[in-house]
């Protein structure tokens, strides 16, 4: 048998004058190669030349594009988008997709506002238990979807239909006056306060959101937790082998956008004085936060992108909305051209992928 | 000798098929033992059911003569028993280091590790990088290249590094050389020994029966589900192996069951 064992090696002896080189990589001489490799490793750098050049095209075509208040404006509207943006990379990164957070949103500001004015509670103590509740929706997704497996695009279309529902249940779909929030619990439009510079007035709220996504990046990068959200979201089953508890990121991932969302509410508060159930949020929160997080170049399934792209994502999204109401064209010209950016940006995202193969 | 990995009466069911039928095992300290079997003979289940990775319906298994029942993958591994899977367990878009030391991070030493929990990538790279010039396979330039733009053999050297560099008391491969050209197997070979040098026992599935017969110091042969014999390679050629483990050939004091 030992005869058998060498004779089994002995083909192996074949190698003796070979090679000993070992492999080598090629530098890639092509430039759209090279391109297509920075992307692979730089998922945010294509929604950030987007931006530029949008802002130097608008820039061009209309004088009044680079002032302090238009760009002041640009920010304070997608500051909400920006917060639910943040809430929707996350889920987006584990391969998910959360059609609830804009009801999740509308849901969480109206708990705010009614805790204050229907029990008497103080602002404050409203809004750390709409904080909590938010979560806690954002944590029945994520039981829904780890646990029983569910798909997370039905369970989110379902609670989205839920919460809508129980908000304007509960709220009997009364609005709460901004006069009266400003008089009794002005806590609750904390975020809608700003700070002048030089006549320019910023609000809170965009220091929020440009934190939250500072924040976020942080934890993504550099944390053990954002390393397994992206491991989850690449190929759940390799996590789970590689040691990563995927069942509990997940719960997490949903409870944190919950959280997220809540937040988002709160500053709804802030920015439009009321607390209304039936804010546009309620539906087109989804659609917003989703568009800018694939403008923003992460993928749909799961495992890549950075959530910076996401923040570039919203603003180009804000640039095209007030750049072409400067110019004066039509405004539907603004949804057909983020049509046009949404597909651009998937096709890209398929392209850089290649690169593995 | 006492048994380091010790499984009795191993069962496992999906739905109508029994893939472990009381299944027996033991692997003894210090030795490089080959499990073989036919295909769907249930290697792979066994293997997982050892890993933590699937749940036995019933059975027990013992680590170092203790009980342990491993719910997770994880559970395996803090145990000290770690496992190259078929599949790798990578993600393709992380880096290497951080596919590496995927489930056990390193954190930088005071106020940014305990409070900000911030990843010491340097410690996690030069660790890596190390442990993959110690496979000798790696003419990686960038530690913190993506896995998927690896190739197939290269990614399997870093699932092999990961396993060899983390386990303590048992490691597991699951067709470790099946990717990889005649000379990475060699190397891969060559670790399964310098890893079994260093006192760890291995767990070897492989369908390469040279390299079975090559390395292992005993050989597990798996049928129907359940341990058929185990034979020493020194006693045995290949063809009476491949001979047990289709059925052609019965060995000796062993009935077939059923």
């Amino acid at each position: 048998m030992a005869d058998e064992a060498k004779a089994a090696t002995s083909y192996e002896a074949g190698l003796k004058g070979a090679s000993s080189r070992v492999a080598e990589f090629h530098e890639d001489t092509n430039t759209l190669k090279k391109i297509q490799h920075w992307l692979h490793q730089t998922p945010s750098a294509v929604p950030m030349i987007v931006l530029v050049v949008s802002l130097i095209v608008f820039g061009l075509l209309s004088d009044n594009f680079f002032k302090a208040t238009t760009l002041s404006t640009i920010l304070q509207q997608i500051a909400i988008v920006g917060i639910l943006g943040c809430a929707q990379t996350i889920v987006i990164l584990t391969a998910g997709i959360d059609l609830s957070v804009g009801a999740i949103a509308v849901f969480s500001s109206v708990l705010m506002g009614q805790m204050t004015f229907r029990y008497g509670l103080p602002a404050e103590v409203s809004i750390a238990l709409g904080l909590c509740l938010g979560t806690a929706m954002g944590a029945v997704n994520g039981f829904l979807i780890s646990r029983l497996k569910l798909p997370p695009f039905i369970v989110t279309l379902g609670t989205w239909q839920i919460l809508l529902a129980s908000n304007f249940i509960y709220s009997r779909n009364e609005t709460i006056r901004s006069s009266d929030i400003g008089e009794q619990a002005p806590a609750l439009q904390f975020w809608g306060g700003s700070i002048e510079a030089g006549g320019v007035k910023v609000l809170y709220a965009v220091f929020l959101m440009i934190a939250l996504v500072a924040i976020m990046a942080y934890v993504l990068r550099s944390t053990a937790w954002g390393r397994h959200v992206y491991a989850v979201g690449d190929d759940p089953d390799a996590a789970e082998l590689a040691g990563v508890q995927t069942k509990r990121v997940l719960i997490q991932v949903y409870a944190l956008a919950g959280l997220f969302c809540a937040i988002a509410g709160w500053v709804m508060i802030g920015r439009f004085g009321s607390v209304s159930p039936t804010a546009s949020t309620g539906q087109l929160g989804n659609i917003q936060s989703i568009t800018a997080v694939v403008i923003g170049g992460i993928s749909l399934f799961g495992g890549r992108g950075s959530i910076v792209g996401m923040f570039f994502g919203a603003l180009i999204v804000g640039v095209f909305e007030m750049g072409l109401r400067l110019v004066g064209t039509d405004p539907q010209w603004t949804f057909f051209l983020i049509g046009v950016l949404i597909i651009f940006a998937v096709a890209v995202d398929q392209w850089i992928r290649k690169v593995a193969a | 000798m006492e048994p380091i990995l010790k499984a009795r009466g191993l069962v496992k069911r999906y739905g109508k098929v029994t893939a472990l039928d009381r299944c027996d095992f033991d692997l003894l300290p210090g030795e490089i033992l080959a499990v073989i079997g036919d295909n769907g003979a249930g290697k792979s289940s066994l293997i997982k059911a050892l890993s933590g990775a699937v749940v036995p319906d019933e059975g027990e298994i013992w680590l170092e003569g203790r009980q342990v029942a491993f719910g997770s993958p994880l559970d395996a591994r803090g145990a000290g028993i770690e496992t190259v899977y078929q599949t790798l367990a990578m993600s393709p878009a992380l880096s290497i280091a951080d596919n590496m030391f995927m489930g056990r991070e390193l954190r930088k030493p005071g106020v940014m590790g305990r409070l900000f929990r911030q990843l010491d990538r340097p410690a996690m790279e030069r660790f890596a990088r190390e442990k993959l010039n110690e496979l000798g396979l790696m003419t990686i330039q960038n530690i913190n290249q993506a896995v998927e733009t690896l190739s197939g053999g290269q990614r399997q050297g870093v699932a092999v590094a990961r396993a060899a560099a983390f386990g303590s008391k048992v490691v597991i491969l699951d067709e470790p050389t099946a990717a990889l050209g005649v000379k990475e197997s060699r190397r891969v070979l060559e670790l399964i020994r310098d890893v079994r040098a260093r006192g760890i026992p291995i767990i070897l599935i492989s369908h390469n029966m040279p390299h079975v017969f090559e390395v292992a110091d005993r050989i597990h042969i798996h049928r129907l589900g359940r341990r058929l014999c185990v034979i020493d390679p020194k006693d045995h050629t290949m063809s009476d192996a491949v001979a047990f483990m289709t059925g052609a050939k019965l060995p000796d004091g062993v009935e077939e069951a059923a």
